[in-house]
């Protein structure tokens, strides 16, 4: 249905077949986060894989930082409605982690656990062969804590809830697990190109 | 999914934010702090989508009031303000939010902290708990430019006369409030404090609700008063 009177700012110009169906191209960075901006020391955080209930491997920061870094230059959709172009990050993908903690493919399915209490649910297939990341730097700067710093996940190809902020852990679980927004109204998979955005889309 | 609405009634609020009651063709029911999507189709094909919470009470209505501050920049909040009209039809989707949600019970103090048009949810929250005569202890800090600028001021003095459960704290940032229990500054942590301590036992629920600097500094405030992190729910819109 076309709208009386709208005839939008147009803002994709050439870029428009980068822009899934819905979303705005943005050059500031919109912050959207369910509770308090947690305050996370570097002393302190740590990074648990899990395979079910079972831990498998702990890093410490200074340990984590230590693994490969691989840098990226990735689109990014919020289901907001915004989209930001050629953003630049830099972390450990979690097949490298995954290779660290010398684990294959438990399940098929994985949980992104947080500092706050958040979690996130997303496939095996959609977090190896360098599609994800755990991101410690965004444009060579350490990850601003608003965004999610020290580290969050990186998932780019999904809509950006999945990208958990102050990630603390993956967890492999037997079935596809809904986290905080799944099971609050938001899709189990949140693919941004077949806008993918609540519950039964 | 989307349903077709019709703009029934427009009712300028403030300087800057209006309110815009649509009429829903296909009526739904809603908790108190969700929101809709609403939906521009340019005639090219181009979309332009937003999200506005919604401020009435889920009474059995088919009419929701929307209230949208007007972005000077902006691409959709700029069309309600300067083009729409009474009469015109909207696309909307809703309700959605599953988190940023009025307790179904409340008998521990609510704390609701907003500025600007981020009142929106809470005044929602506050109508709810108005039509069901629930008595919980309630405050609300909400933060305006000018005594013009408070969104639904009239509406929250009154509830406040007419409530013994219920406290109003202005924070004016660009004039000096009338009121002595309202303040002349921005947000800060003391204030915070100061508010919570207006209700009769520590809130264990609180709704924070603006921009993301505003919520970052009422949140924190409300940590450093003591409240547990996992009491306090945020909504940004994405500033
Ligand atoms: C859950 C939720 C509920 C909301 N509820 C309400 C509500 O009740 N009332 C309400 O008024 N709003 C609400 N909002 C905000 C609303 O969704 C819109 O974001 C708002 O109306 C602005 O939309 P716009 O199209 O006018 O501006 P946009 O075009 O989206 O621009 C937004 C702002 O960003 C600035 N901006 C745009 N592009 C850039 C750029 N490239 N670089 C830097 N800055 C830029 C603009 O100047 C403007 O100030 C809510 C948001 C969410 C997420």
């Amino acid at each position: 249905m076309v709208t009386r009177g709208f005839f939008g700012r147009n803002s994709g110009g050439n870029e428009a077949d980068r822009i899934p169906p819905g979303q705005h191209v943005v050059d500031h960075w919109p912050v959207l986060t369910a509770g308090p901006t947690p305050r996370i020391d570097t002393a302190e955080w740590k990074f648990t894989l899990k395979i079910g209930p079972r831990p498998v491997k702990v890093w410490t920061w200074s340990e984590f930082n230590a693994l490969p870094q691989t840098k990226v230059t990735r689109d990014i959709h919020c289901v907001t409605t915004w989209s930001k172009l050629d953003t630049n990050w830099e972390g450990v993908t979690v097949d490298d982690i995954l290779a660290d903690a010398g684990v294959e493919r438990p399940s098929d399915f994985v949980l992104a656990h947080c500092f706050d209490g958040y979690s996130s649910n997303v496939p095996l297939a959609d977090l190896t062969s360098g599609k994800a990341m755990v991101a410690l730097k965004y444009e060579g700067q350490p990850l601003p804590r608003d965004h999610g710093g020290p580290a969050r996940l990186l998932v780019p190809h999904l809509y950006f809830w999945k990208s958990a902020k102050w990630i603390n852990g993956l967890q492999f679980t037997e079935r596809d697990e809904p986290g905080f927004w799944e099971l609050r109204g938001y899709h189990i998979y949140g693919d941004p190109w077949r806008e993918q955005r609540y519950t039964n889309d | 999914m989307w349903q077709t609405c019709t703009i029934a009634q427009i009712v300028e609020q403030t300087p800057s934010i209006k309110s815009y009651f649509l009429r829903l063709s296909k009526p739904f029911t809603y908790m108190a702090g969700q929101h809709a999507d609403v939906r521009l189709t340019a005639p090219d094909g181009y979309v332009a989508m937003r999200s506005y919470s919604i401020a009435s009470a889920p009474s059995a209505s088919n009419v929701i009031e929307l209230a949208i501050e007007r972005l000077p920049d902006g691409e959709v909040s700029p069309f309600f303000h300067d083009v729409a009209a009474l009469g015109d039809e909207i696309e909307l989707r809703g309700p959605i939010g599953g988190h940023f949600l009025w307790p179904e019970r409340p008998t521990a103090p609510i704390l609701l902290i907003g500025a600007g048009s981020g009142v929106v949810p809470l005044m929602a929250m506050l109508r709810h708990r108005r039509d069901l005569t629930q008595t919980v202890p309630t405050a609300l800090l909400l933060s305006s430019r000018t005594e013009r600028d408070v969104l639904f001021g009239d509406e929250l003095l009154l509830l406040e006369t007419a409530d013994p459960n219920f406290e109003l704290a202005l924070a004016i940032t660009r004039e000096s409030p009338k009121r002595t229990t309202d303040f002349g500054r921005r947000i800060d942590s003391a204030m915070v404090t100061e508010v919570i301590g207006r209700l009769p036992r520590t809130p264990e629920h609180v709704f924070v609700c603006g921009s993301n600097p505003f919520v970052n500094i009422a949140a924190d405030g409300a940590l450093m008063a003591g409240l547990d992190a996992s009491t306090i729910k945020t909504e940004r819109y994405g500033g």
